[in-house]
């Protein structure tokens, strides 16, 4: 009961005036962060509350656009960390944030295959056969526009059989077997297990994407906000963001 | 002269209604109007629209076609364990229709417990197709269909039912000229139920059967996606589909349900 109400205490103080030096930051920190940060993401939020004793991360994991048009009809997050600059421009565009969004982590994308690649893709030209299972993502979201640029560096028009609405959705597909191949990002794949396998390709390199994550003016609890941007940004959070499948920015 | 409504009533049913409209009122202020012919008459909403159009309607049909027998045998039969047998039917209801469409996809999808023999012997893959966009829509719809035509068949008078058994009528002449015509009105609200929720459907859909133009997807998919880019035009699709859904369903009952029966 003792400890509730101290932490209870620290929350309050937290609200009311800056956080008090010696104890580090304190109350709540809301995250909005993409979908594809999930797993790596709540790791660095339990690591991040147990170095901020009294500090508590919330998340809200989603697709980074509809993220973006909860924060401009004004969601009450902290931090928004996005899966590609766009979202984060529609954000910066409304002025929800004006802070310099900081590119943290970079994703590529992989040829995701069921396992045991019962297709026996070998590489991106596999996905023009028309015999085969193809899932992309949709062209709206990301990983599809990312798709869309490695298809046309390598000159391949692939033969999709459907068009997914967010790269778990293509995940699934994969894991279930009812594809043969699939474009996902090299995340995704680690964070599938064993039931999926991935497959490198060289055209990959052409759709880079960066990962950049931004203070909110309107942050509930500024101080908290940058300290776990600090956090992200740090050599601890390079490290589990590598173990995840992210590249270094 | 008629006695004054009740406030206890009216002032419920005001909130009710004013909750249910808004929304929609939000969505028809908001809209772009002037990109909505633009839209109406693009063709990937017009392929969108029909094959919503298409899809929702085959699912009514095979949801009336096997949803009345079975509310039948839910209402009228001694079958053991009939409660649990009830309450397994509405699961459809309970379950997020993305769940739905994973189960769909265990079973019917290519490495499915059924499906798997579906392609080994007859080539027949669902995912990914347009049957696979009726059968979700479905199995999401018919739990609407079933409750209402197993309701209304338990709020019917079974002395008919009786009256035609002991002048000789089979089970079967009794159900067909009977029973069906006295619950015509149920049948018919949960049809009009049914195709509704077949139209709208969306998380079983994109799920089980994906998202391909012209293929499988249907106007809610397009109204999602477009959600990612360009709001507005989300709120120009969804009212075509208002609209047209509307217009279908104030158009069927002038014609089958008139006036209070």
């Amino acid at each position: 009961m003792k400890r509730v109400l101290a932490v209870a205490a620290l929350v309050l103080a937290g609200c009311g005036s800056p956080a008090p030096a010696q104890t580090g930051v304190s109350g709540n920190v809301t995250v909005f962060a993409a979908a594809s940060l999930t797993e790596s993401f709540q790791k660095l939020g339990k690591e991040f509350e147990a170095a901020n004793p009294g500090a508590k991360v919330t998340f809200n994991f989603a697709g980074s656009s509809a993220l973006a048009q909860q924060i401009n009809q004004g969601a009450p997050a902290d931090v928004f960390a996005s899966a590609a600059p766009a979202n984060m421009k529609q954000v910066t565009e409304t002025k929800a944030v004006t802070a310099t969004p900081t590119t943290f982590a970079k994703n590529t994308l992989q040829i995701a295959v069921p396992k045991g690649n019962p297709g026996k893709v070998t590489g991106l030209a596999d996905f023009a056969e028309a015999d085969l299972k193809i899932a992309l993502c949709a062209e709206q979201v990301p990983c599809g526009a990312a798709s869309r640029k490695v298809f046309e560096a390598a000159g391949i028009t692939a033969a999709p059989d459907t068009l997914e609405q967010d790269v778990k959705a293509v995940l699934t597909k994969v894991s279930l077997g009812e594809v043969d191949a699939a474009l996902v990002y090299r995340t995704d794949v680690k964070a599938a297990g064993e039931k999926v396998e991935g497959k490198d390709f060289a055209e990959a390199e052409k759709a880079v994407n960066d990962y950049p994550i931004a203070p909110l003016d309107k942050a509930p609890n500024a101080a908290a906000a940058k300290a776990f941007i600090d956090y992200v940004l740090s050599d601890q959070g390079k490290k589990v963001l590598s173990e995840a499948g992210f590249a270094a920015p | 002269m008629r006695s004054r409504l009740p406030v206890v009533l009216v002032l419920p049913a005001v909130v009710g209604l004013a909750f249910l409209l808004v929304p929609l009122a939000g969505l028809l202020i908001k809209a772009p109007w002037a990109t909505l012919p633009a839209q109406l008459f693009s063709t990937e909403v017009g392929q969108a629209l029909r094959l919503s159009l298409i899809c929702a309607s085959l699912a009514t049909v095979v949801c009336v076609v096997l949803g009345v027998p079975l509310a039948w045998l839910l209402a009228r039969s001694d079958l053991p364990g009939r409660g649990v047998l009830r309450a397994l039917v509405t699961v459809p209801l309970v379950l997020p229709p993305v769940v739905g469409g994973v189960a769909l996809l265990l079973v019917l999808g290519r490495r499915g417990v059924l499906g798997q023999h579906l392609d080994q012997w007859f080539g027949i893959s669902l995912p990914f197709t347009t049957a696979g966009v009726v059968l979700a829509e479905a199995f999401v719809a018919m739990p609407f269909l079933v409750i209402s035509v197993e309701g209304a068949l338990r709020a019917a008078d079974p002395r008919f039912e009786e009256a035609a058994a002991t002048l000789g009528a089979s089970r079967w002449l009794t159900f067909r000229r009977v029973t069906l015509p006295s619950v015509m009105p149920g049948v018919v609200a949960g049809t009009v139920l049914c195709w509704a929720r077949a139209l709208g459907e969306f998380g079983a859909t994109i799920t089980f059967a994906g998202n391909f133009p012209g293929r499988t997807t249907t106007m809610p998919l397009a109204v999602y996606l477009a959600l990612e880019t360009d709001p507005d035009a989300a709120i120009v699709l969804s009212i075509v589909l208002l609209l047209v859904s509307v217009a279908v369903l104030a158009g069927l009952r002038d014609k089958w349900i008139s006036g209070p029966s």
